[in-house]
């Protein structure tokens, strides 16, 4: 089986998954990532890496956040930018994702940016387009959000530059996140030696533990002693039914306090990938209090992705872009 | 029309037969086995030198989509596939649309298929109306009608108490009810098994559980009912387990496994093959071992196709969202023969899983090559490799998860009545 996210000089063709990237790009994407970190700070925040090239934003699933940094990221590049909420127009009139791809690559876009409820739908349109155009993985179901892992192994790497000596604690929701697939994916490559998930057993994939993670149920036992704390959101419709009895009762048992944080690593640092359910997964003394990453996290963001439209256009990036 | 088939290696379970032998066809029928009888012309003689002869293969569980879904295949190019992959017998599920729930559709889809000539078809009938689960068909019409036994396709009956009835009524008849094993409420939403791969892929579930839990059902009101009752396609360790001990244990029971769960397990997916979502969903390693096992020992009587054509389109989707289902008509010797190889079983009993083993449970005339019965036979060449793609395939559908393979065992003749239907 060929990897449909390396070309066959085995370089990044599509971003549909932080698994199966082989660690060196992983690390030259956070590479790449730190020259244009520098960018926005200038007074014109504008590299021309992308100049003529089309970004089409393709997002069947809502989003305002996500999209956001994706255009802004690919403006920053210089590029044309389209964003389309697929689920507000065509699907409803029965187009198909196919169609609708097809319809946007006869308009010449470059590139796609996807973001869909069903999980493989990325690697689905990857599938289908032809070679010149890139398609990178915003967010497909509970399977894959690699930019946003890629951004948290960024903000990691910031504030604890030995990845080797880590001990990270994943807590809540892994059973429907994305993101936290995403991350454990990225931290077990980048050889991160301990990566433990938090969460009741309701919350949990069936044999999670075969991802190379290991599995705590108690808050404060998984707590301890860790460097990292990466809290999930909790979505608002698994918060009262069969997977868990109520908000309070999550709150009281997972909930991230400065009491369990406390049980951390005096600098541990909190990440979240937003947005939060404050009182929920996070109390607000967390959220804001001076071990919270969680605004650095949403500014490397847009490196990152800065950094993996670059490198999927095929630019050679060398040096500080700033 | 007089057949004589000369020279090919004939394999017949129910004889206990494999050796060389001629075969001579008079009036549909087989005539004679060996030597030819007195005043015998032939007016076709078939050189099977090299080549095996053995029963047409009938197949448990075939998906026609007529009535209702001909976009997906229809009546006459799936039973061309059947033909082409030497199957002459197949039952067909009552998932159509409209349902078979009604002895007139069960009538006119018997009546079309035998004009066609081609592969015998026996309906099941849906067992409940509109295949609800509620209110109990007209079962002993529809047998009238031609049906062979009762199904409910995928569809569970979730109230235990429509289940037991349903078994009660079939089993004051002796008719036999054909389910598929899955609890419904823990299987809800799911496409994959739960387990390493779909955790991995972000894929909802179906826990083996699911199996256990409505095999659990099934075989204690079975027991309790005294209704004789065929799984349809199991596909845990624990299922074969179960089976085997209600076998044990004295219950009229009888299951398949079909052709793909001997092949493949979740690690088949691989980035979201669409092909590969199938139901019930391919499982792992371990089950697709107890699989073979239980075929092997006999817990496990058959092997089916699970033929299910779905039309490109539907395919066309990330994985959750593409139609369940593959094609398989043509796949079934081929698969089984690939399994035996693998599992050193000769050709007599695997030939046997395909074809008088099925047969039996169906309770049809078929999948023998005795003297006098119906000449429905299929002559095939053991070693020949074949390339499966959609061009090689008759079947309207494509879909399959072995697209691209060489794989060996090709048919060369089928005979169905004595009348040669399919030829390479």
């Amino acid at each position: 089986m060929n990897n449909p996210q390396l070309d066959a000089d085995g370089r990044l063709r599509h971003l549909l998954s932080t698994e199966g990237l082989p660690k060196k790009i992983l690390n030259q994407i956070l590479d790449t990532a730190e020259s244009f970190v520098g960018v926005a700070e200038r007074e014109v925040k504008k590299v021309p890496l992308l100049r003529g090239k089309t970004v089409c934003n393709l997002f069947f699933e809502n989003s305002t956040r996500t999209r956001t940094t994706f255009e802004i990221a690919a403006k920053r590049l210089s590029a044309d930018v389209i964003s389309l909420n697929v689920n507000t127009s065509s699907q409803s009139k029965g187009e198909t994702i196919l169609d609708t791809v097809d319809n946007l690559i006869a308009m010449h876009a470059d590139m796609f940016v996807v973001r869909h409820s069903q999980s493989g739908a990325a690697h689905f349109i990857a599938k289908h387009v032809p070679e010149h155009i890139h398609v990178i993985n915003a967010g497909d179901g509970r399977h894959s959000h690699p930019t946003q892992g890629l951004l948290d192994m960024f903000t990691i790497r910031k504030y604890k530059p030995d990845l080797h000596n880590l001990r990270v604690a994943i807590v809540g929701d892994v059973l429907h996140s994305r993101v936290a697939r995403s991350e454990i994916h990225a931290l077990t490559t980048l050889g991160v030696p301990e990566v433990r998930v938090i969460a009741p057993k309701t919350l949990l994939p069936a044999q999670v533990e075969k991802l190379g993670v290991q599995v705590f149920h108690d808050m404060k036992a998984g707590l301890k002693d860790v460097d990292v704390v990466m809290m999930l959101r909790l979505q608002n419709e698994r918060m009262n039914g069969a997977m868990l009895p109520s908000v309070q009762e999550y709150f009281k048992t997972y909930g991230l306090t400065q009491e369990k944080l406390n049980l951390a690593k005096p600098d541990a640092i909190v990440l979240h990938p937003g947005p939060m359910n404050r009182g929920v997964e996070i109390d607000s003394s967390v959220a804001d209090g001076k071990q919270s990453v969680i605004l650095p996290q949403v500014t490397y963001g847009i490196a990152i992705r800065m950094a993996v439209m670059a490198m999927l256009a095929g630019g050679q990036i060398s040096g500080n872009q700033s | 029309m007089k057949i004589h088939i000369k020279n090919g290696r004939v394999i017949d379970p129910n004889n206990n037969i494999d050796r060389q032998l001629d075969i001579f066809i008079g009036a549909g029928k087989i005539i004679a086995l060996g030597s030819a009888p007195d005043g015998f012309t032939a007016n076709q003689t078939i050189d099977a030198s090299n080549l095996i002869v053995c029963p047409g293969l009938v197949d448990l569980s075939v998906r026609l989509r007529e009535p209702g879904e001909e976009y997906k295949a229809t009546l006459i190019s799936e039973l061309q596939a059947a033909v082409a992959g030497g199957v002459t017998s197949l039952a067909c599920l009552p998932d159509t649309d409209p349902v078979l729930d009604e002895p007139g559709l069960v009538e006119m889809l018997k009546h079309r298929a035998k004009q066609l000539n081609l592969a015998h078809v026996y309906p099941l009938g849906a067992l409940t109306r509109q295949l609800q689960g509620k209110i109990l068909s007209e079962m002993g019409e529809l047998r009238e009608a031609g049906c062979v036994g009762f199904s409910q396709a995928n569809i569970a009956i979730t109230d235990t108490q429509v289940l037991w009835r349903a078994m009660e009524y079939a089993a004051t008849f002796g008719f036999t009810l054909f389910l598929h094993a899955e609890e419904p409420f823990l299987a809800k939403d799911g496409v994959a098994h739960d387990g390493e791969v779909a955790s991995r892929l972000g894929l909802k579930g179906i826990p083996s559980a699911a199996e256990a839990l409505a095999l659990a059902s099934i075989l204690r009101i079975a027991k309790e009912t005294g209704a004789k009752v065929h799984i349809s396609r199991l596909s845990t360790a624990e299922g074969v387990s179960m089976i085997r001990e209600a076998k044990k244990q004295g219950l009229n029971i009888s299951c398949d496994v079909s052709a793909n769960h001997l092949h493949l397990t979740e690690h088949d997916i691989g980035f979201f093959d669409a092909n590969c979502h199938l139901k019930p969903p391919l499982r792992s390693q371990r089950d697709k071992e107890a699989l073979s096992a239980g075929l092997k020992d006999g817990t496990i009587d058959a092997i089916c196709s699970d033929h299910t054509p779905v039309d490109d389109d539907a395919k066309l989707a990330p994985f959750a969202e593409a139609e369940i289902g593959a094609t398989g008509l043509e796949l079934l010797l081929t698969l089984t023969l690939k399994w035996a190889q693998q599992e050193k079983i000769d050709l007599l009993k695997a030939i046997a899983l395909v074809s008088l083993a099925s047969a039996k449970i169906l309770g049809v005339p078929a999948g023998t090559l005795d003297l006098n019965s119906d000449a429905d036979i299929c002559i095939f060449d053991e070693n020949k490799y074949w390339k499966i793609s959609p061009t090689s395939l008759k079947s309207q559908g494509k879909n399959t998860p072995f697209n691209g393979l060489e794989m060996a065992g090709k048919v060369k003749f089928t005979l169905v009545h004595g009348q040669l239907v399919y030829q390479s």
